[in-house]
């Protein structure tokens, strides 16, 4: 059995095309200069200890967040190889790669966007800012949690190795529809590939959607009832709602789609009874609720930002909650309106359409509210502050062409066209990207102790808001022009390439808004001392998360005050509540370092690998494997320390003298 | 340069740009907008009332939220200040009653234009319809005319003023038929059949696409629709004829095979050959030759 490895050392290839060898390079390139780095550094004991092993959701967070960003790169590249050949490849140009190229690129960009880039940041976020906020010292499975992140990992990590190993991804588009996806059109290890980097990424969702709702119904703070929660944490507990019901039928979805291609099963053929509308059905089914697992945390985020930089409460509070379960609920019951062009019955159709209309009502209130709580308010313009304007003036648009497609004869002419394209990117990006951005700027100097540069933040904003325009208000015109998406080629009569020109200029401003991100990130880093935030409390928040200091020690809280109001914070700053010197300190426990979450994610990835190419033994072996580590884990109850009272107080001690 | 400026700058340009833009599209074959159908024709009516509608919201919270951004800066010591205000009852029922009212009348449009514009339902006229079955390929599109005995590749041409009944299917992975300017599209997939009824109102050449991606030879993937009159229409159909090979169901799998290209061809076609297309899929181990048993 051990022969077919240098099969697979055959596949190792060099890319026949300049770009998949640059990024070839870069895959290289990158992983030796971190050994690099690493080694001279001498900081391998470093990472080992404190990140690889790690439980600590705040770092948990950073991983997450690094390596969405990382990926992030990849999927902008992606975007600018397919504006670049939709610029050029016009009647018999052909651009500047192959058909079969493209739509792997296209696959791709979409596949790592929405999986890799938009979950990452999310649950990244969500591990920064949840425990904190809710005044808890953990997440309720801190083993778990790691375990989740390192299969997100090998998720990532099976897309880029695709690049390497075989060389080819799905060219099936982002969610892979049959009969395309099968074995019998799709032959290869290109729809393998992206099959089990989502099942495993898949996979590590489910298990966080679980624990972050566990996390917020068990672990608050006293005195925080469910109606006193932020609101950020009630759009996580809405959209891990949705994770926990839509996750498993993609998992189960992907399952059928891998019988059909590894063991010539018949879910999803064209032929022996197989039913592809059957898959369309079912990957709607968890992909409709999933664009709401991403945008409902930047909803919450704008509740949070919106009312602090207002330095006034948020308004609407019930109305917003509401608003909330609304839309999970909604959210379940409009997957049709994805393919209203597959021929169902009209009764269908409008029923369908008439729901997802209806899910206008809760997002419209949302808007209102925020802007109820800016009025009469006392408002900063910083960056997450922009972030939201930015979010209103896009996401509204899209929101209303949105409105429109869900009109199914309105849809019938906008299906599969551009105008389709730039809706969802005016959600996820305008939407989506735009809130998590604010997150990350909003909530940076709590997880590291600094703030971010605000000009080069405000620089990265209009960079961002312009180039989304540039970008994407031709593709609405192009797709009334009759522009299908996806196209590698198209006639020069039609007089679509200036559109496609000035789209390709906007991604370009797009990365140079990336550019000054990187720029900001590194600056700040460099002036952290200019910037460092001694009170741990920035921006003058209204949550339990500002009342500790930045970054917070790895228990978060020394102290558990009793929290009685909405803005818990706040109202210990107005004297209104309990103050954390009022409490003795106690012994705290906290988890221990394990390694075990890395080595369930490492032995997934070689199991998936091993059946992308069939390599059984290697396949079977490693989920032994990954199996054995849970029982291991699972048998050792020395997961905790404690820390005694004095050492606690020791700790908080020196910290408040610097 | 001040915020004042600024503002009256960025407002001026975007005013700049979207002129030249519409001037730049006057130009131009905006497809969906520029329809030649009774289909395509409601389906615009349609999408422009949808968005009026929306407008008459979306403006207003626009303006709304540039306003209360703009009084109520930080610097603006003058406005109002009531930090501690969170919740009004009555203008919070305002917000869910105001697009619930809109979201109603469109719900409206909604249930009746589902009904009216099914596509699988027949157009109502004084004129016997033309029937047409589309094939999708890899990566063509033929066209079966039953009632005539021909077909043609990668060209569907059908009279003015008269239905036209496409019944659709793919020998393929799902595709979707789309004739923009007539009408929107409907998925084509092996062995299923799909229907779509459209008619043209204005004599001319349409593009028609596929619109749903269906491997490496999509975006080559489409055909002229020529709408003429019925002396034309007769005329194209009697040179179809004439200038015939045959495609029969052993002729066909040859044309089936996976192939780019838009040059037009004519075909006598075999009856039967499009069940036969379908029952392909359905009964995939029996040979070519026999068809009856195709009933789904």
């Amino acid at each position: 059995m051990f022969g077919q490895i240098p099969s697979v050392i055959s596949h190792l290839s060099l890319g026949h095309d300049p770009f998949t060898i640059g990024a070839q390079v870069m895959i290289f390139g990158g992983v030796l200069a971190v050994v690099l780095l690493l080694t001279i550094f001498r900081r391998w004991k470093w990472l080992w200890r404190e990140w690889l092993t790690t439980v600590d959701p705040k770092k948990i967070g950073v991983m997450y967040i690094l390596v969405a960003l990382i990926m992030l790169l990849r999927g902008g590249a992606d975007a600018m190889m397919m504006r670049i050949q939709q610029a050029l490849s016009v009647g018999d140009s052909t651009g500047i790669i192959s058909a079969d190229t493209f739509q792997q690129v296209f696959s791709a960009h979409g596949t790592i966007m929405i999986f890799f880039v938009a979950m990452g940041l999310m649950f990244g976020l969500i591990n920064w800012v949840v425990p904190l906020q809710i005044g808890a010292r953990d997440v309720a499975f801190p083993f778990l949690n790691a375990t989740s992140f390192w299969l997100f990992a090998a998720g990532a990590a099976l897309i880029n190795i695709s690049l390497v190993v075989g060389e080819q991804f799905s060219a099936a588009g982002w969610l892979a529809y049959p009969p395309l996806s099968e074995l019998a059109y799709s032959p290869g290890v290109g729809v393998d590939y992206w099959i089990w980097a989502l099942q495993v990424a898949g996979i590590g969702s489910l298990l966080a959607g679980i624990n972050f709702v566990v996390t917020i119904l068990r672990m608050r703070r006293p005195g925080m009832n469910l109606m006193k929660m932020p609101m950020f944490t009630w759009s996580v507990l809405g959209a891990m709602t949705l994770v926990i019901f839509a996750f498993p039928i993609l998992t189960a979805t992907l399952s059928m789609l891998a019988l059909d291609r590894t063991l010539g099963m018949h879910f999803f053929t064209a032929d022996f009874g197989g039913n592809p509308m059957m898959y369309v059905n079912l990957i709607w089914a968890w992909g409709h609720p999933e664009v709401y697992i991403l945008i409902l945390p930047a909803f919450g985020i704008f509740s949070e930002v919106v009312s602090t930089f207002s330095r006034k409460r948020l308004f609407g509070y019930t109305s917003m909650v509401w608003a909330i379960w609304a839309i999970v609920f909604l959210s379940f019951i409009v997957w049709l309106h994805h393919f209203f062009t597959m021929g169902a019955g009209a009764d269908v159709n409008a029923f369908f359409g008439i729901m997802t209309m209806v899910i206008a009502v809760p997002t419209g209130v949302k808007i209102f509210n925020w802007l109820f709580t800016m009025y009469r308010g006392r408002i900063r313009f910083t960056t997450p502050m922009l972030w939201f304007l930015g979010f209103i003036v896009i996401f509204t648009v899209g929101g209303m062409a949105g409105v429109l497609m869900s009109v199914p004869p309105a849809d019938f002419q906008l299906h599969n066209s551009l105008f389709l394209v730039a809706h969802f990117h005016s959600m996820v990006i305008g939407g989506v990207l735009f809130g998590f951005w604010a997150g990350i700027t909003y909530w940076f100097p709590k997880i590291f102790g600094f703030k971010l540069n605000e000009r080069l933040g405000r620089y990265a904003f209009w960079s961002w808001l312009v180039g989304f325009l540039l970008a994407f208000v031709p593709l609405y015109i192009l797709g009334l022009m009759g522009a299908t998406r996806r196209l590698d080629n198209y006639d020069a009569s039609l007089g679509w390439q200036q559109l496609f020109i000035v789209a390709g200029v906007g991604v370009a401003i797009i990365g140079v808004g990336i550019g000054f991100m990187a720029l900001q990130l590194i600056y700040s880093i460099w002036k952290r001392h200019e910037n460092r935030d001694t009170t741990g409390d920035p921006w003058g928040g209204r949550t339990l998360e500002w009342s500790v200091p930045s970054p917070p020690p790895e228990y978060n809280f020394a102290k558990i005050t009793e929290a009685n109001d909405r803005d818990a914070w706040w109202a210990i700053k107005q004297g209104k509540a309990q103050k954390p010197e009022d409490l003795p300190y106690t012994s705290i426990k906290v988890p221990k370092n394990t390694p075990y979450g890395l080595f369930i994610g490492g032995f997934s990835f070689l199991s998936a690998f091993g059946v992308i190419w069939h390599y059984w033994w290697l396949a079977g072996a490693a989920i032994l494997a990954a199996a054995i580590c849970f029982v291991i884990r699972s048998m050792d109850d020395d997961t905790e320390r404690t820390l005694s009272a004095k050492h606690v107080e020791k700790l908080e001690t020196e910290r408040a003298a610097p | 340069m001040s915020t004042k400026y600024k503002v009256i700058l960025a407002i001026s340009g975007t005013v700049g740009i979207s002129i030249a833009a519409v001037y730049w599209l006057m130009g131009k074959n905006v497809a969906i907008l520029n329809s030649k159908g009774t289909i395509a024709d409601e389906q615009r009516d349609i999408i422009v009332f949808t968005t009026v509608l929306m407008l008459v919201i979306v403006l207003p919270v626009f303006a709304l939220t540039a306003f209360v951004a703009w009084r109520y800066r930080e610097g603006n010591s003058r406005a109002k200040y009531s930090p501690d205000w969170d919740h009004n009852r009555a203008i919070e029922l305002l917000w869910w009653t105001l697009p619930l009212v809109i979201i109603s009348i469109l719900s409206v449009v909604a249930w009746r234009s589902s009904h009216d514009l099914d596509p699988f339902k027949p157009l109502s006229s004084t004129k016997e319809p033309v029937n047409i079955q589309a094939v999708a390929l890899q990566w063509r599109w033929l066209f079966i005319y039953p009632d005539a005995g021909i077909a043609s590749l990668n060209e569907v041409s059908f009279p003015i003023d008269r239905p036209i009944n496409f019944s659709i299917t793919a020998d393929s992975p799902m595709n979707s038929f789309w004739i923009p300017q007539l009408g929107g599209q409907i998925y084509a997939m092996p062995g299923m059949t799909t229907k779509l009824h459209l008619q043209a109102s204005e004599a001319g050449k349409y593009r028609g696409t596929s619109a749903n991606i269906s491997g490496s030879g999509f975006s080559r993937m489409t055909f002229e629709a020529n709408a003429m009159s019925e002396d034309q229409f007769d005329e194209w159909t009697l040179t179809a004829v004439e200038s015939a090979q045959s495609l029969n169901f052993e002729s066909y799998d040859e044309l089936a095979k996976p192939a780019i290209g838009q040059d037009v061809e004519y075909f006598q076609s075999s009856e039967g050959l499009y069940t036969h297309i379908i029952a392909k899929y359905v009964l995939p181990h029996q040979n070519g030759s026999s068809h009856e048993g195709a009933s789904h």
